[in-house]
């Protein structure tokens, strides 16, 4: 078979930041410890030049190039488009605490663009071999982000668990790929579907390989029973960290269940759906009820994400246009409040003086009524009340869940209990995003210390929260992308 | 027949060197004991007309992860007395482990008396044919793109590591070289005019 040279435009994207990262890479060698805000103001630009390479790569029409393990289509761009924006807002949220305690290395700019470029890869795979090359660049990134300061034992013991755990869930990963591989000959997803509509869905090799594979996408999610290392994770690492990985990482994930659950497996939805649908209950369930009882803030919203992971996953569990479309939805809108509440610890934080814990945001509406404003916002918006876009997240997922069961026949009776628990365990949740501000707003400052931030850092954060607020006032534009994209 | 003949030679004195492996009370001897066997399972590969799998073997493992793991265990001060303590203790699970073991290749051995076609030998390839050669087309050519990322995650490795490992510790003491060539015989040597030693 004459090989015919790849098409490399759709690649553009990805290109363009490995281009630029090696620029950083280098730029950084010639600057000074006390400058190295020049790293921080090239990794933005950086990033400015992957925005528009990316909306110069915008395809019309779904593009697979590099044989098959590598594809552009609509969905990439806005995912792409939506983690580039957002690892430069965790830029801006990052550099002032970075400066103050004394992490002073331009690598946390670099090993963050790297972990951009493995959910790039991860984004537009359309091959197993691509995803999981994707997923590792992303971890291994992640490791290295989390061990970053090196002289807190608390950091090296989360990067400790996150390393151990994530290798045997990439082994696991790699195990169900193999098995699939074995079954169907292919490992690009588009052949993948057709060889199993083919072979039909009842061979047991195919849900071992499944299975195995689920476990992958359910580690790096965090959904239950494979949530162990998120919390210690969330909190070991500093905030700049956890803003990173409680952020990010959601829309890589989504990419990762996207295109191997629902482009590569679609003929095996009555097998995954079934599957998703315990750990995404269990999710729902034990990370409210765990939340509730965490005094760490970051801890807390750690148990809260597995939580939230629970909708992304029910999203799937719908099985139609419209569940997979709310699952964006819930991923876009998260990713940006979550980034939003992470942001807001970081800027508690000041030198030598973590805010960890709940107690801290005591009396902030006192010392900074504005930021405490924007707190609320992140708060009542990951609680889902109206009109925060939560809310509208929440609302999709539950509509969609329910749409599906009209159709589901005799299991009816489970869609509608799901969308019960659903609702149940929003209330529970609840409790625990209004303590924080009971705390802001109710009870007495203990340190009056004015917050001080850099001026980019209360434009990003403002304009944060304004999105948060605004979007759930006029839902729709973001909607109709959602659904424009998946259609 | 002279391939039979190579392939027990080999074979004989890989088994050798593994129990070499095991048996070596010194830790260099048993590391030197592995290298042995892996470039006896390299000839084996090469009979089977895996040339490169067997270049890469003695190449990547013998030349880079062997020298590696005699560096480690030469600085690595293991107690051999401290290791062995336990060996009569786990004896028994020791000899439960190596009894399956037995059992199932005495199966392998078993089933291949069936004359099963799936477990003959491939046939020989033609004369001209070069598996780096095939290798290679489909690495650079269909696969060139998780081969570039492979690469890139190569590149993630070496900024991870020498983030993690490289820090400018307080009162370490180093050389300034600069300083040491830049220096003149005024800095370093005194002279003192001494008078003479009196004599008795």
């Amino acid at each position: 078979m004459p090989f015919i040279t790849p098409d490399f435009a759709p690649a553009l994207a990805e290109m363009t930041l490995l281009g630029a990262l090696c620029v950083v890479l280098i730029a950084d060698l010639f600057v000074s410890d006390e400058r190295r805000v020049i790293t921080f103001w090239i990794s933005i630009a950086a990033l400015a030049v992957t925005l528009i390479a990316i909306l110069a790569a915008q395809p019309l029409s779904r593009e697979i190039t590099f044989s098959g393990s590598f594809v552009n289509d609509s969905l990439s761009t806005v995912l792409k488009f939506a983690a580039a924006l957002c690892l430069g807002v965790v830029f801006i949220y990052s550099r002032d605490y970075l400066m103050r305690n004394g992490l002073r290395k331009g690598e946390f700019y670099l090993l963050s663009l790297f972990g951009l470029l493995g959910i790039f890869v991860m984004i537009s795979a359309n091959s197993m071999l691509t995803i999981y090359l994707g997923m590792e660049m992303l971890s291994l990134s992640l490791y290295s982000l989390v061990a970053f300061d090196r002289d807190s034992s608390s950091c090296a013991e989360a990067a400790m668990k996150y390393f151990v755990l994530g290798a045997i869930a990439s082994g696991a990963f790699l195990y169900g790929v193999s098995l699939i591989y074995g079954v169907t000959g292919t490992i690009q997803f588009d052949v993948l579907t057709t060889r199993v509509a083919e072979a039909g869905s009842d061979d047991v090799a195919l849900w071992f390989g499944l299975a195995f594979v689920l476990v992958g996408i359910a580690f790096k999610f965090g959904a239950v029973p494979f949530h162990m290392w998120l919390p210690d994770v969330y909190q070991g690492a500093r905030t700049p960290v956890t803003i990173y990985l409680g952020s990010l990482t959601k829309l890589a994930s989504f990419a990762l269940a996207t295109r191997i659950l629902v482009e590569g497996l679609p003929a095996l939805y009555e097998q995954w759906h079934q599957m998703l649908l315990v750990m995404a209950v269990l999710s729902l369930i034990f990370g409210n009820i765990v939340a509730i009882a965490q005094t760490n803030i970051k801890r807390m919203l750690a148990y809260s994400t597995i939580f939230h992971v629970g909708f992304i996953l029910l999203g799937f569990f719908a099985g139609n246009a419209e569940g997979y479309q709310a699952s964006l939805f819930y991923t876009l809108t998260y990713t940006f409040t979550a980034l939003g509440a992470f942001g807001t610890v970081a800027l508690l934080s000041r030198a030598g003086f973590e805010a960890e814990n709940l107690e801290d945001f005591r009396g902030l509406n006192a010392r900074s009524p504005w930021f405490a404003a924007m707190m609320a916002c992140f708060m009542l918006s990951l609680a889902g009340i109206p009109p925060w876009v939560g809310f509208w997240a929440k609302l999709h997922v539950i509509a969609a869940v329910l749409d599906a069961g009209r159709f589901a026949g005799d299991t009816a009776v489970i869609f509608f209990s799901v969308a019960v628990i659903m609702v149940l365990f929003s209330v529970v949740g609840a409790f625990y995003y209004l303590r924080v501000l009971k705390y802001m707003y109710f009870d007495e400052a203990v340190d009056r210390h004015t917050l001080e931030a850099p001026a980019d850092m209360r434009v990003a954060l403002s304009l944060n929260g304004l999105a948060v607020i605004g979007v759930g006032l006029a839902p729709g534009g973001l909607f109709a992308l959602c659904a424009q994209v998946i259609g | 027949m002279f391939l039979n003949l190579l392939f027990y030679t080999f074979g004989a004195v890989l088994v050798g060197a593994a129990l070499g492996v095991v048996f070596s009370r010194n830790p260099v001897h048993a590391i030197m004991f592995l290298v042995l066997a892996f470039f006896n399972s390299a000839v084996l590969w090469l009979l089977l007309e895996a040339e490169f799998l067997a270049i890469a073997l003695v190449l990547v493992y013998v030349g880079a992860v062997m020298v590696l793991f005699l560096f480690v265990v030469m600085m690595l001060d293991v107690n051999v007395e401290q290791v062995r303590e336990g060996f009569a203790r786990y004896m028994p699970v020791g000899l439960l482990v190596a009894f399956i073991m037995v059992v199932e290749l005495g199966q392998v051995i078993w089933v291949r008396s069936w004359g099963i076609s799936t477990l003959t030998t491939a046939p020989p390839l033609p004369e001209d044919y070069s598996n780096t050669k095939a290798l290679g087309k489909v690495l650079y050519t269909e696969h060139v793109y998780a081969f570039e990322l492979a690469s890139v995650i190569l590149l993630l490795a070496i900024v991870a590591a020498i983030t993690l490992t490289m820090r400018k510790r307080p009162n370490l003491k180093q050389q300034d070289i600069a300083a040491q060539v830049a220096v003149r015989r005024e800095d370093r040597v005194r002279l003192v005019s001494m008078p003479a030693e009196k004599k008795e």
